[in-house]
C-alpha cells in the first residue's frame, strides 16, 4: 500500500490510502509520475561550534507525505528539522554547509529571507507554546504579522484554522479566553491551528506529542493524517510506534548521519542496515 | 551491613534539633531588629512632624520662620523632576536592554558593555553629580535647571533600569520567541508583540523602584548646586527648582528646634510619595505579571 502511495501523484493519493494494493503492482509503479520534492537536502553539514552535529545529509522529501525522522537522543533529528526553517540559526554558534533546496531554491542562500521561508514552512514545537493571549489572538497572530487587518477575513481564517486543527468545536464558544486555560493537548492543537493560519506549504513538527497524554497524542496523530492531504509534514518523533502509525516515509538518524531513509513499512519490516534494525527492535537508543 | 548506626543517629538527634532552633531564633532577631528600627524612626518622625502637616504646609514656600515654612516648591519640584527622569531614563534604559538582549551578538564587546553597566550601578551618586555638573550644567550650559538635574538623575538610575529590564526581557521564555519567529515574524514584530507585552510588568516594576530612588536622592543635586529654598515654582525646563530631600536637608541642619519638626513633616510627605510609588510597582507586578 505504501509503495503505491509513493509513486502516485497527489490527486489520487487520497484514494490509495483506502485501497489495499496488491504487492505485484509495485513493479509497474515506477512508470507513474514522481511526486514533487519539497525539501531536497544535498550534502548538508551543520556544526555547533566545533561539534559536527549533522554530517553529509542527503534527503529528498516529497510533498503531501508524512515524513518521520527517528533516532536516539542527540542524533541530530531536531537540529535537522530546525535547519529546514532556519530556526537553528537562533543558536549563535551554528555554521552550515551544503544545500537545502525548498521547492528548488536553496534556503541557505543569503538572499533567501528567513521571514519569507517561515511563512511557507510552519513549525509546531515540542512543548505547546501558545502566547498568553486569547485563543483568537493566538490564531490571528500569523495573519496579522503578515499585514491582514480586516476583521472579517481574520474571523474566517481563525475559524478555518481551528476547524483544520480539529479543535473548533471545543473552543468556538470561548475564543476570547486565554489560551493558557486550555489543557496541554488542546494547547498543542491551538499551536497547530496557529501554524495553519499562515497557510503554510510544509509543517514541521518537532516531537509534537512528547509533552502530551495518550489521548491527546492520539488526537494529534489523527490530525496529522488529515493534514497530509493538503500539507507536507515532517515530524520528528522519539516514539517509533508513532512513526510507524502515521508516516509514509521514515528517516533514521544516528550520530548526525542518515542511516536509512525509505518507506516506513520497509524501515520497520525489512530494514537494510543492521543499525536501523537494532534501533527499531529496541536494542539501543 | 548498615552504614548508618541508629543509636548514633538518635543520640545526635537532640543536639541537631536544638541547633536548628538556635539559628531560627538568630534570624528572627535579625528581622525584628530591622523592623524595630523602622518603627522607632516612623513613630519619632510622625509624632514630631504630624503637627505641622496642614494645608498651609503644602501651600507655603520656604521661610525663615518655622511656622510659615512650607513644602510647595519642593513637592512640585520633585514631581517635575520625576516627569523628566521617567521618560528619559526609561527610553534609554529599555532601549539599551532590548539591544543587548535581542539584537546584539554575544561577544567580548557586549560582555564589556554589560560589565560596565553592572559597575555603573555601584558608582556613588555623588560621582554622577560631578558628571552632571561637568556635562550638563557647564558644557551644555543648561545651568542649575530642571533639565540638567533630570538628565543627571536619569544617568544615575539608568544602570538599574537597564539591568531590571534585561532581566524582565530574559525571563520571557525562549519558546514564546520561537513561536513568533516560526511564523515568519521579524525581530521587531516579535519584540513589540511578544517580548515587550510579557516583559512590561518587570520593566515597570524595576523602573518605578529606580525612580523612587531618584526622588529620594540628594547628593547629586547638592553637587549640581540646586538651591535649597525657592520662593517660586519652576516655570519651564530651564527654570530653577528645588526638591523634597534638599528642602528637608536644609531644614534639618538649621539650629532652631522648630525646624526639626518641619523637617519631620517634610520627611512624612517624602515617605508617603515613596510608599505610593512602591505600591504602584507592587500592584503592577501582581496584576500584570504573566506566568508561563
Amino acid at each position: 500500500m505504501v509503495e503505491l502511495k509513493n509513486v502516485n501523484n497527489k490527486t489520487n493519493n487520497k484514494e490509495t490510502v483506502k485501497i489495499k494494493t496488491p504487492s505485484q503492482l509495485v513493479g509497474e509503479s515506477s512508470i507513474l509520475v514522481e511526486k514533487n520534492s519539497v525539501f531536497n537536502t544535498k550534502n548538508f553539514n551543520l556544526w555547533y561550534g566545533d561539534h559536527h552535529a549533522l554530517k553529509d545529509i542527503n534527503l529528498d522529501i516529497k510533498e503531501n507525505e508524512v515524513t518521520a525522522i527517528i533516532g536516539p537522543s542527540g542524533c541530530g533529528k531536531s537540529t535537522y528539522i530546525k535547519a529546514l526553517n532556519r530556526m537553528v540559526e537562533l543558536v549563535p554558534i551554528v555554521k552550515t554547509a551544503g544545500e537545502i533546496n525548498y521547492r528548488g531554491r536553496n534556503i541557505l542562500d543569503t538572499s533567501y529571507e528567513v521571514e519569507e521561508l517561515r511563512t511557507r514552512v510552519g513549525m509546531v514545537f515540542q512543548k505547546p507554546n501558545p502566547f498568553p493571549k486569547s485563543i483568537y489572538d493566538n490564531i490571528a497572530y500569523g495573519p496579522r504579522i503578515h499585514g491582514i487587518k480586516n476583521k472579517k477575513i481574520l474571523d474566517e481564517i481563525v475559524e478555518k484554522s481551528l476547524r483544520g486543527a480539529a479543535i473548533w468545536d471545543e473552543v468556538k464558544d470561548r475564543l476570547n479566553q486565554n489560551a493558557f486555560g486550555l489543557s496541554g493537548g488542546q494547547q498543542q492543537r491551538i499551536c497547530i491551528a496557529r501554524c495553519l493560519a499562515i497557510e503554510p506549504d510544509v509543517i514541521l513538527m518537532d516531537e509534537p506529542t512528547s509533552a502530551l497524554d495518550p489521548i491527546s497524542t492520539l488526537k494529534v496523530e489523527e490530525l496529522v493524517q488529515e493534514l497530509k492531504d493538503n500539507y507536507s509534514i515532517i515530524i520528528v518523533t522519539h516514539n517509533m510506534q508513532q512513526a510507524a502509525r502515521i508516516s509514509d516515509k521514515t528517516a533514521f538518524f544516528l550520530n548526525g548521519e542518515v542511516v536509512e531513509f525509505d518507506q516506513t513499512d520497509k524501515i520497520f519490516s525489512t530494514p537494510k542496515d543492521q543499525r536501523t534494525e537494532d534501533y527499531i527492535s529496541g536494542r539501543f537508543g | 551491613m548498615k552504614y548508618i548506626d541508629d543509636t548514633v543517629v538518635m543520640k545526635r538527634m537532640k543536639s541537631r534539633l536544638k541547633f536548628n532552633v538556635v539559628w531560627k531564633t538568630i534570624f528572627l532577631l535579625a528581622t525584628l531588629l530591622a523592623l524595630l528600627t523602622l518603627v522607632i524612626l516612623l513613630v519619632r518622625i510622625v509624632s514630631q512632624g504630624a503637627g505641622y502637616l496642614n494645608v498651609d504646609f503644602f501651600n507655603n514656600f520656604g521661610s525663615r520662620f518655622a511656622d510659615k515654612a512650607g513644602i510647595k516648591a519642593a513637592l512640585i519640584g520633585s514631581v517635575y523632576l520625576m516627569l523628566i527622569i521617567a521618560p528619559v531614563s526609561m527610553i534609554l534604559g529599555v532601549g539599551t536592554a532590548l539591544y543587548l538582549e535581542e539584537y546584539a551578538k554575544k561577544n567580548k564587546f557586549t560582555a564589556f558593555i554589560q560589565m560596565n553597566i553592572s559597575n555603573l550601578a555601584g558608582v556613588p551618586s555623588i560621582v554622577f553629580g560631578l558628571l552632571g555638573l561637568t556635562i550638563f550644567v557647564r558644557m551644555l550650559m543648561l545651568g542649575k535647571s530642571l533639565l540638567a538635574a533630570g538628565f543627571t538623575m536619569s544617568l544615575l538610575i539608568l544602570p538599574v533600569i537597564i539591568v531590571a529590564s534585561q532581566e524582565a526581557i530574559r525571563a520571557v521564555p525562549k519558546e514564546q520567541r520561537e513561536a513568533s519567529y516560526g511564523m515568519g515574524a521579524t525581530k521587531w514584530q516579535t519584540i513589540t508583540r511578544v517580548v515587550l507585552p510579557a516583559a512590561v510588568p518587570g520593566i515597570l516594576t524595576g523602573s518605578i523602584l529606580a525612580l523612587s530612588r531618584a526622588v529620594g536622592e540628594t547628593a547629586p543635586l547638592v553637587v549640581l548646586g540646586i538651591p535649597v529654598i525657592l520662593q517660586f515654582l519652576p516655570d519651564g525646563l530651564l527654570s530653577q527648582f528645588t526638591t523634597l530631600p534638599l528642602q528637608i536637608y536644609d531644614w534639618a541642619k538649621r539650629p532652631q528646634e522648630a525646624f526639626q519638626f518641619v523637617a519631620s513633616a517634610g520627611i512624612i510627605v517624602l515617605m508617603i510619595l515613596l510608599v505610593i510609588m512602591n505600591s504602584i510597582a507592587i500592584f503592577i507586578r501582581n496584576k500584570f505579571q504573566k506566568r508561563y
